[in-house]
């Protein structure tokens, strides 16, 4: 029952006095008869559900079939049964990505997620050229990931990137920041964390702003200092933020492709091939469409279970506040 | 023991007036702030620099962040030698037709979810939600078959139609829409409005902050976005900024000045987008991560 019947309901209710909690339900049952539209809602629905049938339903419900099959390039397809996915359990590359998806993950999400709480409590109070400065941190958001990759391949070339001359400048030995299988991932979680970064900032400026300000005015006034009114008031305030935070990070990082793509492609060798590039070269490279949605539907339902959690997140944020 | 009464009292004295003094600590912070807002910052001077320097200021012996010699020449030539103005009208049709449908069909459609209640409303909702969890990657084969089978691949509707059908952009408006007056809603049908009349008279015009919201957002997005379009998009002269992009990336060595000038001219239109409507940008965010 939306929300207005009860409003209209609960005023008859009242209007009525003591009678009218028995004829509370069934003036709402008439109420939702006469008035409540059938057809609209679906007229409105209608273009959305149309565009979604064609071109999000049904290329997501084919890929659930191709996980179940052996499929040719565009070819038919001969049904296998669990072999995609058994296949994929025992596959080096796939536990090889599924490592490095880790380690991406861990790498970009608390890193990202702790410089935007750093930086909007810094922010979070008047200060000369606040707006300019805030701005600084939000740029990279909008920057796309082929254009931040080109960016950052520049900045790390091994023989010409300012990186290296500046290293070299200082005394430091260079670095092979993309050529190196140990320090390729590395420098794409250094550009992937600068993009989020701004992110990360703008939720918890946002957080930050929702918290009342005459309990750290209270705090203040009993003595405690700034580390104490973080570390017991901001800081416990903040937690559903930077739960939902931290869920919504390793979401995004499960489903980073553009800059690892045009960064290394997965390189050198396979030590920045995370699970979204698999997929895509199972099935572009390979060839292998039945294999590549079987790990694709693997991914998913990790997906899946992450906006589960973050589902339980956000009910317990909203009881708290 | 005098410290003791003059914190509070100083404290007191600060929260009232509204004012904050600035103190050694204060401007630590911010200079703090500022270097790590330049080094955020450094990236895209960087590529400015790169693309005005001749040869594109390699580092191959000193460390310098200033060219010696400006040449201003490269954009020019950026243009006669790559198809960047065609590139650059692809991204802006398609990025404008497709924001168009998402923010049209959003509307109706989070409107539809926000208030009516309708068999089978939740599960459709909750479906909608889900596509936002499946990565591209995932649908991508599929995703190709229904464009060539519906005779679409290599146009600009192949990236539109797909890309407009957006679950986020449904969720935030239906967050939005949720929150208008139920009470303005039933009396226009108590005066005997049609249902699309009410949501042209009352929801539209109170949708305002929504659109602005959802226009941006989805401009950004769709002006960014790489992987369909590289799948979709087959001849250089159907390429998006972003796919024309990366195609100068890689086996065909081009100067490195002249692939910043491009990849600054492919920002030049979020950045301009993101610096007039930052607030509403911000909020966007905000509440489509918070909610």
């Amino acid at each position: 029952m939306p929300v207005h019947d009860h409003a209209v309901a609960d005023g008859v209710a009242t209007a009525r006095g003591g009678r009218a909690s028995a004829l509370k339900p069934a003036a709402k049952v008439r109420h939702a008869r006469g008035r409540e539209p059938r057809l609209a809602p679906w007229a409105f629905v209608s273009p959305s559900l149309i565009l979604f049938a064609v071109f999000a339903f049904a290329p997501i419900a084919v890929a659930v079939v191709l996980s179940f099959q052996n499929v040719q390039v565009f070819g038919g397809g001969t049904w296998v049964g669990v072999d995609n996915y058994a296949n994929m359990l025992s596959n080096g590359l796939f536990w090889t990505s599924v490592r490095n998806t880790v380690v991406f993950t861990v790498g970009t999400v608390p890193t990202s997620a702790a410089l935007g709480l750093l930086l909007a409590i810094m922010l979070n109070r008047k200060l000369p050229g606040r707006g300019l400065i805030r701005s600084l941190y939000f740029l990279p958001m909008v920057v796309s990931g082929v254009a931040v990759s080109l960016v950052m391949v520049w900045i790390f070339n091994d023989d010409n990137g300012i990186v290296n001359a500046f290293l070299q400048a200082t005394g430091l030995p260079r670095i092979s920041w993309l050529s190196s299988p140990n320090w390729a991932m590395l420098t794409i979680i250094i550009a992937v964390v600068w993009g989020r970064i701004g992110f990360c900032m703008v939720t918890y400026l946002a957080a930050l702003q929702g918290i009342n300000p005459s309990l750290l005015e209270a705090a203040q006034i009993d003595g405690a200092g700034s580390w104490r009114r973080f570390t017991n008031i901001i800081w416990p305030l903040l937690n559903p933020t930077t739960y939902l935070l931290i869920v919504l990070n390793i979401v995004f990082s499960l489903q980073a492709f553009d800059v690892i793509y045009v960064m290394t492609g997965g390189g050198p060798g396979f030590s920045t091939t995370v699970l979204v590039q698999y997929i895509f070269r199972s099935a572009f490279t390979d060839g292998k469409m039945g294999y590549a949605s079987a790990v694709g539907v693997f991914l998913v339902v990790v997906l899946l279970l992450l906006t589960v959690l973050r589902n339980r997140l956000s009910r317990r944020s909203k009881d708290l506040t | 023991m005098t410290t003791e009464t003059s914190t509070p009292v100083k404290a007191r004295a600060d929260l009232k007036t509204g004012t904050e003094r600035m103190t050694v600590g204060r401007w630590v912070v911010w200079l703090l702030l500022l270097a790590g807002g330049l080094l955020m910052f450094f990236p895209i001077y960087w590529v400015f620099v790169t693309a005005i320097s001749p040869g594109g200021l390699a580092q191959g012996s000193g460390f310098s962040l200033w060219p010696s010699r400006i040449d201003f020449g490269v954009f020019a030539r950026a243009f006669q030698q790559q198809p960047i103005g065609v590139w650059m009208l692809n991204s802006v049709i398609i990025s404008a037709v497709s924001v168009l449908i998402s923010v049209f069909i959003s509307l109706l459609a989070g409107y539809a979810f926000a208030k009516y209640r309708f068999r089978g409303r939740d599960i459709l909702f909750g479906l909608m939600l889900l596509t936002i969890m499946v990565p591209i990657q995932v649908i991508v084969v599929p995703e190709f078959v229904i464009i060539s089978k519906l005779g679409l691949v290599n146009s600009y509707w192949s990236v539109i139609l797909p890309s407009a059908a957006q679950g986020i952009c449904i969720f935030i408006a239906r967050q939005f829409l949720v929150a208008l007056p139920d009470e303005l809603i039933e009396a226009a049908r108590v005066d005997g409005a049609s249902e699309a009349k009410i949501f042209m008279r009352i929801a539209l015009p109170m949708s305002g902050p929504l659109i602005a919201v959802l226009t941006i957002l989805t401009f950004v997005w769709r002006w960014n976005d790489f992987i369909w379009p590289l799948v979709a998009l087959q001849t250089p002269d159907k390429f998006t900024m972003s796919v024309g992009l990366n195609s100068l990336n890689g086996a065909y060595a081009h100067p490195w000045d002249q692939i910043m000038a491009v990849t600054l001219i492919s920002m030049i239109p979020v950045i301009i987008v993101f610096l007039i409507f930052q607030k509403q940008f911000v909020q966007g965010i905000a509440e489509s991560g918070l909610k």
